[in-house]
């Protein structure tokens, strides 16, 4: 109404902000601190920290990946899909399947191979599937994982999405939350509730640090090379071709960008595939690192995704990357405070809504790259 | 002839059917009168039956009643709680905290505060409506999709805050309480319902079901148990109805539609939000209680975001915005998604002899090659249970494609402070889709005049009748110009909705109307 009132509104909401930046940031630097102070005094162990950070950044990496494509569909599509955490655990399921079969072949039917070994005692670990043992069935499950996940994700659009096309956010966040418990419980259906280990252990290497030593094994670096190189793809992708284009043209302006001659859906069944494409891949990946694949894990990992996403601002895929480090990070230096390992998840939810509501844009927000 | 009484007696029937009571009752009457049929036909025990109903009347009670405190969070108000589970969950804990002994003796590991049950149970309430409050201070500013976010995330502090070690066993101002972790807390004292069933006129209670359905006194308390819940499913219903018919109901209202607008009326609506959002948690807090208050124990399994999943697809099957769309919703939910293929399972395992499934899909698969799809039934069958989850998710898919609205949804309002739209018994017919505005005004003389009488006095501070009818007047435009805001909700749709929400709005004229029609 009038602009005094306004004014002083938006005054009281900045001070509000400004408290709880000021507290956030106070909070932090004590942390820092005591962080820099315990280390100094040999509180902290310095390779226990660096255990922290390694994990951390392993862990950001996988979350960053599946981020991306959140990040594309919430901007594009406008709407906070719910069912990516469970696209993730398909394209898992999905690119075991394929790395059992090639590296299992002959070992078990192929109705068990291919279902992921839902039965107890024959497996990746009886199989001996390791990235250093059977390479090809790793990145052929990968691949099978990239590329199944994404034609999932089409048929999902189809199926789901695209009849509602035009209708805002909330009803298309409602009908997600029904496509994620189907997937779910049709994994479930198909692959059976059961937790199972996938890969056999592989050679580590222990690095010197200062007081002790960070163990780096192969898997987390397959983990760190595939996922930087898809990364490095997506990115020459969108930047370097003119799907990119279209796409921020759309996440801008749909109705604009459908009068200057893009074909929207073409774009939006891109932005699923790719999307799609990035969850399998770090859903296989996340596989392939912790070595265990359930029914649930992507669940779990979707509100995680989403705390990356906001914290980097929705549409920037760099930020979903960098969001999902410092989630990654923050989680495992949690440890370092608070016991055991309860707490890591609800630190990154803290993070999450402190980020909402001291500038839910995002660290990376307003522009927008995907 | 006969076609005029055939349509009088149509009349009437819809007249009847606008009670919001009777469409509760003859569709939940429907659902057990389907069921009992069922097992009738079958020759289960008549105890067995009623106890299948008892249950369902549990489950629907505690569902509608969260069902209902989400109505008015997202029905009436637009605040997209997805952390319902987390509220619930807030309430029972504290509530079993406050209650348990001090001195923990045998199994039941930790100790409580030792309060009365009454004074536990508002302990919960309390304590789930500031959790309710800590949550709403921050976040209300944000986006309905962060919001939404923002409560699930809180839902899911609040899950593995309870399961987590740390919080096991606590010490908090010299009191010491737990909250059990994963392996949970266990109710080591008196039964909560025992106040009543202590009463001398319970033990003729027992005995009359023990006559009439063959109960045992187990079985009867779990009899009265639901009863006293269908109890407080009617508190709940009043106290939101009055709540949403309410001044501030309204507010909330105008809110959902357009916050702006309601805030250029000088109404404060954050903290119209604030207490709506406290209360609805307040109340999902006490449903949390009742649902689980008379168990052994409880885990945090319990309040998996299964529970929130369930209360939404119960709410928009109802459809948003309709307390009696709630009831029904929860009923539906329960007899057709929630008990019915469990049910139905039952049901087939008693008629045809099933044979063993194959263990794994593969083993279910693999036979359709050679043709033979019976594995594969088998497996569907034994897999039942978790088809459930993927119907019910298939289910919400469906509603939200097809009907978003759900069955009683009517959160487009006109704003006029008399009812829009056609009359029943065929005097509406007149009045196609664009006319809605002059229904309301050329029914003036007869509808209008009587049923604006009426809304004045329920309508506190509304602006008066007369600037009322004027908005009628420009009804017809401003829907127009509205028209391009609203991609899925055409023009159309305005007028069967303000016919709906008149019709139920002044059932009470409307009754009359059709009386005086009749000589």
């Amino acid at each position: 109404m009038s602009t005094v009132d306004d004014a002083v509104t938006r005054g009281r909401n900045l001070t509000v902000e400004q408290l709880l930046l000021l507290a956030v940031g106070t909070g932090a630097l004590l942390l820092v601190g005591d962080l820099i102070l315990g280390v100094f005094d040999g509180t902290y162990n310095i390779s226990r920290i660096g255990r922290y950070v390694v994990q951390g950044i392993l862990y950001g990496l996988i979350i960053g990946l599946a981020g991306i494509g959140l990040s594309m569909t919430y901007s594009i599509l406008n709407f906070a899909n719910f069912a990516h955490g469970d696209t993730i655990t398909v394209g898992a399921f999905i690119g075991w399947g394929g790395t059992y079969l090639i590296g299992g072949w002959g070992a078990a039917s192929i109705g068990h191979l291919a279902l992921v070994g839902p039965q107890r005692g024959i497996g990746g670990p009886q199989f001996g599937i390791s990235v250093m043992s059977t390479p090809i069935a790793i990145f052929g499950g990968l691949l099978l994982a990239g590329v199944g996940t994404a034609l999932l994700a089409v048929l999902i659009d189809r199926l789901a999405y695209k009849p509602m096309r035009g209708s805002d956010g909330i009803p298309l966040l409602i009908t997600s939350i029904g496509v994620a418990f189907a997937l779910r419980y049709l994994i479930v259906f198909v692959y059976s509730s059961q937790s199972r280990g996938t890969t056999a252990s592989v050679p580590s290497a222990d690095l010197l640090l200062v007081d002790g030593y960070v163990s780096i094994d192969a898997h987390d670096g397959t983990l760190i090379a595939a996922a930087v190189a898809l990364m490095i793809g997506v990115h020459l992708l969108l930047q370097r071709t003119k799907l990119g284009k279209a796409m921020r043209a759309m996440s801008d302006n749909k109705d604009l960008a459908l009068v200057t001659g893009i074909p929207t859906e073409r774009v939006i069944r891109w932005t699923w595939m790719i999307g799609g494409g990035l969850a399998g891949s770090a859903g296989y990946l996340m596989v392939l690192w912790t070595g265990t694949i359930d029914w649930q894990f992507g669940w779990l990992l979707l509100l995680l995704i989403f705390a990356a996403v906001i914290l980097g601002g929705i549409g920037s895929i760099y930020g979903a990357i960098f969001g999902g480090l410092i989630i990654g990070v923050a989680m495992h230096m949690s440890m370092i405070w608070l016991p055991g390992g309860d707490f890591t998840t609800i630190t990154a939810f803290l993070m999450m809504i402190l980020v909402l509501l001291i500038r839910p844009s995002g660290l990376f927000g307003g522009t927008t790259t995907a | 002839m006969s076609t005029t009484t055939h349509s009088d007696y149509r009349a009437q029937l819809e007249t009847l059917w606008e009670h919001d009571a009777l469409k509760i009752v003859a569709v939940i009457g429907a659902i057990y009168l389907i069921y009992a049929a069922i097992g009738l036909v079958l020759g289960y025990s008549l105890d067995g039956i009623i106890n299948t109903l008892r249950r369902m009347t549990y489950l629907i009670a505690v569902y509608g009643m969260v069902t209902l405190a989400l109505n008015l969070h997202w029905g009436y108000t637009g605040l997209f709680n997805i952390g319902i589970a987390g509220f619930m969950a807030i309430g029972l804990y504290t509530t079993m905290m406050l209650a348990k002994p001090v001195d923990p003796s045998g199994a039941a590991q930790y100790s409580g505060l030792g309060l009365p049950v009454p004074v536990a149970i508002v302990g919960g309430v309390v304590v789930a409506g500031l959790a309710g409050l800590v949550v709403a201070l921050p976040a209300l500013r944000l986006r309905a999709d962060y919001f939404a976010i923002t409560t699930i995330a809180f839902a899911e502090i609040v899950r593995l805050g309870v399961t987590s070690g740390a919080l096991q066993e606590f010490t908090i101002l010299g009191a010491e309480l737990g909250t059990g972790g994963g392996r949970g807390l266990i109710r080591n004292y008196g039964d909560p319902m025992n106040a009543i069933f202590e009463l001398e006129a319970f033990s003729s209670f027992v005995d009359l079901t023990n006559s009439l359905f063959g109960f045992g006194p187990t079985q009867a308390r779990a009899l009265a148990y639901s009863i006293v819940l269908v109890l407080v499913l009617a508190g709940f219903y009043w106290l939101i109805q009055r709540t949403s018919r309410s001044p501030f109901g309204r507010v909330l209202k105008a809110i959902r539609e357009d916050e702006e607008a309601a805030q250029s009326l000088g109404k404060n609506t954050n903290s119209f939000k604030i207490k709506v959002f406290v209360l609805g948690c307040a109340l999902m807090g006490l449903a949390g209680i009742l649902w689980r208050f008379r168990r052994t124990g409880v885990t945090p399994t319990a309040f998996r975001p299964h529970v929130t999943f369930y209360i939404w697809i119960a709410l928009i099957i109802g459809g948003a915005g309709s307390n009696t769309g709630s009831v029904l919703g929860s009923g539906l939910f329960v007899a057709v998604l929630f008990e019915g293929p469990q049910y139905l399972r039952r049901v087939i395992d008693q008629v045809v002899a099933v044979d063993d499934a194959p263990n794994t899909f593969a083993g279910a698969v693999g036979p359709l090659l050679s043709a033979d799809p019976g594995p594969l039934v088998r497996y569907t069958f034994d897999e039942f249970l978790t088809l459930q989850f993927v119907i019910m998710g298939v289910a919400l898919i469906l509603l939200m494609q097809r009907r978003p609205k759900g069955l009683l949804g009517h959160r487009e309002e006109t704003a006029a402070a008399i009812p829009l739209g056609s009359r029943p018994s065929g005097v509406g017919t007149g009045g196609s889709d664009g006319s809605g505005g002059g229904a309301g005004s050329g029914g003036g003389s007869r509808g209008g005049g009587n049923s604006g009488g009426e809304n004045g006095t329920d309508t506190g501070d509304d602006p008066g009748t007369g600037v009322d009818h004027d908005r009628t007047h420009d009804h017809p435009d401003s829907a127009g110009t509205n028209a391009p805001d609203h991609d899925r909700d055409t023009d159309p749709r305005t007028t069967t909705d303000a016919t709906s929400e008149a019709s139920e709005t002044s059932e009470m004229s409307e009754t009359t109307h059709t009386g005086g029609e009749q000589p």
